[in-house]
């Protein structure tokens, strides 16, 4: 079995886990980026900061969420038991709120009246939308006109929660061009705006800073399964893009050397390179946005589009924590294609009466292929990690239900 | 370190009491064909020294103008095996120094050794790239250095006064100092700002301070001249050859463009 890591230890000072993190921004950014580690580290050991997240987490955003028996899944699969993190209840109706709230908390600390963001499914955006909302900051948020297009509900959250929406129309117009964009807007202002990144990608402190925020959802999980079955999972499974979400429910079992830790990438329409977002299946290191970890890219080192089904995952780019695990050993990274996420999608409706998120759809799809091998003694935990109302209209083109 | 083209200009200009003229362009912009032949237009037109982009797929610090001059550039082929030759091309016609800029990735792809030493070998004079703070580029530095690459440090007007001793110490050739929060990209007024942040780098080196970001006019290029070793103007010659990509006249069109902005720089100096 592999080696426990030392969680608390990483990254180190330079932002580093391992070879991979780090700070490749430009100079503009170095001073402002410092800044924020520095009001990080402080926030973090400041009690009257935990106390006031852990309050919004209750009573704004609705944790603990539950962890929920898919006894019907179970049933059908017939193999592991299968439980699900549910974080598709969360205010929102995803995980990302947890980082959003957490670092509205530090904007406000450092006296920031506006945020920005990327987004790529438009969860994050909402999430910073919602979290700009309620602290009254301005909020632009930076989306790919692709994007836009297939996720056309969230758009409209945004600017019901006041957010300015700016379409992104450079290269493939998805997340990776809004993440551009949103650097080149903070560069421009950055003395009066905070970066809410979405991801646990991008310049230090970021993959820390946002796994952190995100930790409350391993650590609920973990209390919570020890509670209903009085012993750990055998294997927790969760979709990367960036990153988060698994990051988030990893961490917390990092020293639990029986638990197996699966992270699902997008396969899209196979590893054949521009029609998949698998980073770690037809990637090579490099440094993309602020960080060096696995990304998709030529042999000139010029990026490779990426496509995936679902908006979330689809990034050239993963985050170097998940490097740093994937080298360890501690944490196995695979992918689910277009087709099996879709699929994955339409059976949880049909026999949980959940409909997942097409990101978490790809987690969803690993179990599904993976607890028919397990025993029925066996436990497998499936990061949720958000709800599939927007995505209603994209999965009906896809199966040709329109 | 051994002499180098960039610290034979500066020299050079020092000693008639002139400033350099910085010029920007993107290899392979509009063809890798035509980027020689774009070099030395800008000499003739009294460009002091080069900065030639390599383009990247994702360019976080440029503004729309480097942005699809990176795109014309990806599209017809261009890469950073391909840049080197061009460079290699100037060299058998010109001494003009030549500033790689661009950004980690590519040269990270090409690898950081076999890089320095084939840049150095084509002819290049010196290395800029946007996205890599000295704090991660250490290993890099050493072979710029012992290869006599000039290594080219950014300071910003966000750098506190803490950093930028050892910022402007790691930095060989000449500092460029960002003239403004912000991505590159031509703009009506010059930032406020501009001395007070020369002589603040001043306070800590005795290399050639150059600046840009934002400067794309005669009237703005004399000003900066005022105080600063160089101007640096990127953006407003990538218009022209945006504009006229295709027109057979284009290197005289560059030419033209660029010759009042170099006298503006050198202050009517003749050299």
């Amino acid at each position: 079995m592999s080696a426990t890591i030392d969680a608390a230890a990483l990254p180190d000072a330079r932002g580093y886990f391992g070879p991979y993190g780090g700070m490749y921004v430009p100079e503009t950014l170095m001073a402002p980026l410092r800044q924020l580690a520095a009001e990080y580290a402080r926030a973090k050991a400041d009690p009257a900061f935990q106390r006031e997240l852990a309050d919004l987490m209750r009573d704004y955003t609705g944790r603990p969420t539950p962890l929920y028996f898919a006894e019907g899944l179970t049933r059908e699969l017939g193999g592991a038991r299968i439980y699900l993190k549910r974080e598709d209840l969360l205010h929102t109706g995803a995980h990302k709120i947890n980082n959003a709230l957490g670092q509205a908390l530090l904007a406000r600390r450092m006296g920031k009246r506006r945020v920005i963001a990327e987004t790529g499914a438009g969860q994050h955006g909402v999430a910073t939308a919602t979290v700009a909302a309620k602290f009254g900051f301005q909020c632009t948020i930076y989306m790919g006109e692709v994007d836009m297009d297939r996720q056309a509900l969230n758009v409209a959250r945004m600017r019901f929660l006041g957010a300015e929406v700016v379409p992104v129309t450079a290269g493939q117009r998805t997340l990776k061009e809004a993440v551009n964009e949103a650097m080149r807007d903070w560069v421009t202002r950055v003395r009066d705006t905070h970066y809410i990144l979405g991801t646990a990608y991008g310049s230090h402190p970021y993959p820390a800073m946002v796994r952190d925020f995100h930790r409350v959802i391993g650590i609920e999980a973990r209390a919570q399964i020890l509670d209903k079955e009085g012993r750990l999972p055998n294997l927790v499974c969760a979709c990367v893009g960036g990153g988060s979400n698994a990051i988030g429910i990893f961490s917390a079992f990092l020293d639990d050397p029986g638990v197996r830790l699966v992270g699902v990438e997008a396969g899209g329409r196979g590893i054949i390179p521009g029609q998949h977002a698998s980073r770690f299946h037809g990637g090579s290191l490099g440094v993309l946005q602020g960080t060096r970890s696995f990304i998709l890219q030529d042999e000139h080192g010029q990026i490779l589009n990426t496509h995936s089904v679902s908006a979330g995952l689809d990034y050239a780019a993963v985050g170097p924590e998940h490097a740093y695990l994937r080298d360890s050993g501690r944490a196995e990274y695979t992918f689910a294609t277009d087709d099996e996420a879709i699929d994955a999608f339409q059976r949880l409706a049909k026999i949980e009466g959940i409909i997942p998120a097409l990101e978490s759809a790809h987690a969803v799809a690993h179990a599904i292929k993976t607890a028919p091998s397990m025993t029925g003694n066996q436990i497998l935990m499936i990061n949720l990690s958000g709800r599939g109302d927007k995505d209603v209209q994209q999965a009906a083109t896809f199966v040709g239900l329109t | 370190m051994a002499s180098n083209r960039i610290d034979e200009r500066f020299a050079a200009l020092r000693a008639s009491g002139s400033r350099a003229f910085v010029a920007y362009l993107t290899a392979g912009d509009p063809t890798p064909d035509a980027t020689p032949g774009l070099v030395m237009a800008l000499e003739r037109a009294g460009c002091d020294i080069i900065e030639l982009g390599v383009p990247f797929s994702d360019p976080i610090a440029d503004g729309p103008t480097i942005q699809q001059a990176f795109q014309r550039a990806l599209e017809s082929g261009t890469h950073m095996a391909r840049v080197l030759e061009i460079i290699a091309e100037v060299r058998r016609c010109s001494r003009v120094p030549i500033v790689i800029f661009s950004y980690y990735n590519p040269v990270m792809r090409y690898g950081d050794q076999a890089f320095v030493a084939d840049a150095a070998a084509a002819g290049a004079d010196g290395l800029l790239l946007l996205d890599m703070p000295p704090e991660e580029a250490g290993g890099l530095i050493g072979e710029c250095d012992r290869a006599g690459l000039r290594w080219v440090t950014l300071v910003a007007p966000t750098t506190p006064a803490e950093r930028l001793p050892a910022l402007v110490g790691r930095s060989s050739g000449f500092v460029y100092f960002v003239s403004r929060e912000g991505v590159t990209g031509a703009r009506e007024s010059l930032s406020s700002g501009i001395a007070a942040g020369v002589a603040r780098i001043r306070e800590h080196t005795r290399a050639p301070v150059c600046v840009g970001f934002g400067i794309s006019t005669e009237g703005q290029v004399r000003e900066v001249a005022a105080d600063a070793d160089g101007v640096v103007v990127g953006s407003a010659i990538v218009g022209q050859i945006a504009a006229h990509g295709g027109a057979s006249d284009l290197c005289e069109r560059v030419e033209a463009f660029a010759r009042p902005l170099a006298a503006a720089a050198h202050g009517g100096a003749v050299r």
